[in-house]
């Protein structure tokens, strides 16, 4: 419960319709769509400028009120979820597409702005912006920027970070940050774009944002490939990265995924199949033509034992629609879906299966595997039920051996979900002890009395990273 | 304010014994409802979302907060068009969770003194009985007939009521006393009433050729007293296409807005009465022109789930619910088009309970494609509810009033001479709409079946021949 002295201040700076802090609103703004987590805020606020963000976070700096940022909610990492109670900012009031500059192929915008319509906006000028994650139609830009969002495109077109270019972002003393702009080249001092990008409202709220744009590709083919072996399928993703082709999507989906997927989106997906490979090359007619049919090749060489080629465009984006919807599919299996985001070099890609197969055996826990191999980034699953506290515990140790196997294998605990509390306790795991001390530096930089976000990133206590099987 | 803490604990303890856990559990928190969610789109606020609202009950089941006022109300303001479901990824029951909630409301709320007595008069007193519907809709016609309405009109008694009801009087279509049954009889065309061995009156019309299937006629409350032509005309069409027609007498109204007003008793019991109904006429399907209605219907074995007696028969009778434009487009004969029709353009807006719980998008879409002359433009938005919503638009005018105003935004760009719906509910509020944005001489609001009507060649109607 904040004082009524600062409700008033609060109040003042966005007018009665911009704070709530009736019971109502706090528990609705309580969670985010990251399983078992839950914590009360004190107060929920909706700021529609700049200048009121800053205004609303001096005065959270001089109560030292912690500061959340939210968009719309959707993050898997636990990013938003008020642990230590405090102040909520909702960005989605905050929603203008500033501009499309068809000269400098960039676009600016305030952080708000949904996903899905910013890409529809994009394209409607003939332009692309690739990072496209699964909840893009709900998502905000400004969460897909904290988070540094990935989607199906990474393999080919990079992520989030590789497109924003600049950043004005409100710090923890209420002043006003801008980095970078309009440029393709900038080099002056410390790159404090980037540093931002993923940071998760560690450092800073995020404002307002200037992305570049590339031209839209003229033709797309997607085509999917069967297999009746795992191994077969996470051969297949290296070997076509091993005969120099980069397709824009290569997404993976395990046998329980397909039959999920099949039930729900109903679009022929043969069930039986132990693993499919969905594959889409895009740029123009000739090189996609001739780089399907070297895939098709591989695919047939590496053990494939169906293969459809997309005959039109509907065909293809209803293969990748059923992609996209996996996580959710398999949602319906059980009460409860654990999803992540462990990342392997992409060569690593067959090995990190199995082992995720392993650890779903050793501790008896049923975990999906679909991803974007092509990145190597996997999303293994897990259908669990949050009233199991038992099941729960032994999804959670099944877990900590796939992120372990990860980093063994040269890859991270999460590829594009954020660390956030989830990733927390194993974020030394990736970086290290020096690693981690720097990261405290910067954010000690950033926030000295740490209201921004607090209880993210940094784990209060670290897991030990334990190689045999006892523990 | 003690009295409200132990109504807020009481209701927190029915909504424990009420509510589905498993699919309260079930619900992910993605969020993948919100972009479908009317009340979300207009207030972007979490609560006022499906995932917030699930968010709301779970937490009072949790125990982490009272079902007070503001609770109740932000039940209150679902509109239930649940196209949330669809866009459900995990594929929660969202239409039973929140009627649910309202059930476990209706039984704790002390409603104030109007509230109650609306409520009992239409719910109980009026919506079950046919017969007092008929005097309603008697009643209506002599106001609409009498000149009464003029008078009433004329004297502007009418700005006494909140504008939203005089508009929605505005729009009302002239009623009719007469039900389904007496206006084919006084048309004169083909049909015999016979008594079956239960000794239920059912009313049969004959097929035009060859007989299809023998499909019962679901007339509805509000359709039978409000669009009795569309009754007529969807009789016309189903014989058109081949099928025998059966209206079963004791037919009652289908329970929906009594199920959406949490009062699941009295749902319960017209439920039974009309799978007996249609039971006894040994049907092969049921059809039904009112989406609101048909999804009830298709829900009753989910209603009656916990009814050993009538478990069966309701599953039997809920894969029989079929809407008009599914039995015209996919099982029926195809119909024969006049050709000299002059050519315009019309414009559809889904039935939400058509669209999201009978999952019926493209056949009215297929129908109408097919008629000579018709161009369908598409209107953006169509998927999202109208406000409407049963008796949403005069519980909740103001919501009611922004989701429809930003609707008829969308309608305008169409240029449509005709805004095709498959819902009564959602034909008013679209005559509404059309009225509220000065549109009455460009465009007018019609149910699908009353296009067809108007488009079809109705050969040998007065026939009894076919088998």
């Amino acid at each position: 419960m904040l004082a009524d002295t600062i409700r008033k201040q609060l109040t003042a700076i966005v007018g009665s319709n911009g704070f709530k802090d009736d019971t109502e609103t706090l528990v609705s703004y309580s969670y985010d769509a990251t399983p078992l987590l839950q914590a009360m805020p004190d107060g929920v606020i909706f700021p529609s400028s700049t200048e009121e963000v800053s205004a609303i976070i001096k005065v959270c700096a001089e109560h030292r009120i912690p500061v959340i940022g939210r968009g719309a909610g959707s993050n898997l990492c636990g990013g938003t979820i008020p642990m230590q109670g405090g102040l909520i900012i909702v960005m989605t009031r905050m929603n203008k597409l500033l501009e499309i500059d068809t000269d400098n192929l960039t676009a600016t915008f305030q952080t708000g702005l949904n996903t899905k319509q910013f890409h529809q906006a994009v394209e409607a000028a003939g332009l692309f912006y690739p990072p496209d994650p699964s909840s893009m139609i709900i998502c905000t830009m400004g969460g897909n920027i904290a988070l540094g969002a990935g989607g199906l495109r990474g393999l080919k077109y990079g992520t989030t970070k590789d497109y924003v270019i600049g950043l004005e972002a409100v710090l923890a003393d209420g002043s006003v940050l801008r980095t970078g702009g309009k440029l393709v080249k900038d080099v002056a001092g410390y790159d404090l774009t980037r540093l931002l990008v993923g940071s998760g409202g560690t450092l800073a709220i995020l404002t307002e944002a200037t992305v570049k744009l590339i031209p839209k590709p003229a033709y797309r083919r997607a085509m999917v490939a069967m297999y009746d072996d795992l191994h077969a399928a996470a051969k297949t993703v290296s070997s076509i990265i091993a005969n120099r082709i980069i397709p824009c999507t290569l997404e993976f989906m395990d046998q329980p995924t397909l039959q999920v997927v099949e039930d729900y989106a109903q679009i022929g997906l043969p069930v039986h199949a132990k693993a499919m490979l969905a594959i889409e090359q895009d740029g123009d007619e000739g090189t996609v033509e001739h780089d399907l049919k070297l895939i098709e090749q591989i695919c047939l060489q590496e053990g494939a034992i169906e293969l459809k080629i997309a005959q039109s465009p509907e065909e293809g984006a209803k293969v990748m629609e059923a992609r996209r919807s996996a996580l959710a599919a398999l949602s319906r299996l059980r009460p409860t879906t654990i999803l992540e985001d462990a990342t392997v070099p992409r060569s690593k890609i067959a090995e990190m299966v199995l082992e995720v197969q392993r650890v779903s055996e050793k501790y008896n826990v049923q975990i999906c595997t679909f991803g974007h191999a092509g990145d190597g980034n996997l999303h293994p699953t897990a259908m669990t039920d949050a009233r199991n506290s038992e099941e729960i515990h032994r999804v959670e140790q099944a877990f900590e051996e796939i992120f372990e196997a990860a980093v063994r294998l040269g890859g991270t605990i999460t590829g594009e979900h954020g660390v956030g509390i989830v990733k927390a306790p194993y974020l030394e795991w990736k970086v290290g002890s020096t690693g981690i001390e720097m990261m405290k530096r910067i954010k000690q930089a950033f926030d000295p009395d740490n209201i921004m976000n607090p209880g993210k990133l940094f784990a209060e206590t670290r897991k030990r990273m334990v190689m045999n099987e006892h523990r | 304010m003690t009295a409200m803490i132990n109504q807020s604990e009481a209701l927190a303890e029915r909504l424990k014994l009420t509510i589905d856990e498993d699919q309260l559990t079930n619900c992910m928190r993605c969020g993948f409802c919100q972009n479908a969610c009317p009340t979300f789109i207009e207030t972007g606020l979490e609560a006022a979302s499906p995932r917030g609202r699930i968010a709301l009950m779970k937490a009072v089941v949790d125990g982490l907060m009272y079902p007070d006022q503001s609770f109740q109300d932000q039940m209150d303001l679902c509109l239930g068009c649940r196209a949330c479901e669809p866009a459900c990824p995990s594929d929660v029951k969202y239409g039973q969770l929140i009627e649910q909630t309202r059930e476990a409301i209706a039984h704790e709320r002390s409603y104030s003194l109007p509230v109650r007595m609306a409520r009992k008069t239409f719910l109980k007193g009026i919506f079950p009985h046919q017969g007092r519907m008929r005097m309603v809709g008697k009643t209506l016609r002599f106001y609409q007939r009498s000149g009464l309405q003029r008078v009433v009109r004329a004297s502007g008694v009418m700005k006494l009521l909140p504008e939203h009801l005089q508009e929605l009087e505005a729009v009302m279509p002239e009623t009719s006393g007469d039900g389904l049954v007496e206006r084919w009889k006084s048309l004169r065309l083909p049909a015999r009433s016979e008594v079956t061995k239960s000794g239920e009156s059912i009313f049969i019309v004959p097929p035009i050729g060859e007989k299809v299937a023998r499909v019962g006629m679901f007339r509805g409350c509000i359709m039978d007293v409000m669009f009795i032509e569309t009754n007529v005309n969807t009789v016309r069409l189903l014989r058109q296409a081949g099928f025998e027609v059966v209206i079963p007498e004791s037919q009652a109204c289908c329970g929906a807005l009594h199920a959406h007003a949490g009062e699941m008793a009295e749902a319960r019991t017209l439920a039974e009465l009309n799978l007996h109904a249609f039971a006894d006429a040994d049907v092969d399907y049921v059809a039904s022109n009112a989406g609101g209605c048909g999804a009830m219907l298709k829900e009753y074995d989910h209603l009656m789930q916990d009814d050993a007696a009538h478990r069966e028969l309701a599953i039997q009778f809920s894969n029989q619910v079929k809407d008009v434009s599914e039995l015209l487009s996919t099982i029926g004969r195809p119909l024969t088009m006049q050709e000299e029709i002059a050519p315009k353009t019309v414009t559809y807006q889904d039935s939400c309970h058509l669209r999201n719980v009978m999952r019926i998008q493209g056949q009215p879409r297929e129908l109408m494609r097919a008629l000579p002359g018709v161009e369908l433009c598409e209107l953006q938005g169509a998927d999202t509810c109208c406000g409407s919503a049963g008796i949403y638009n005069m519980t909740q005018p103001e919501m009611s009033k922004n989701v429809l105003d930003r609707k008829m935004e969308h309608v305008k760009k169409t240029d449509a001479k005709y805004v095709v719906t498959s819902n009564p509910g959602c034909l008013l509020q679209m005559k509404w709409g059309i009225h509220r944005s000065g549109l009455n001489n460009e465009m007018e609001a019609v149910h699908l079946v009353d296009l067809l009507a108007e488009h079809v060649r109705f050969d040998a109607e007065a026939s009894g021949a076919g088998k």
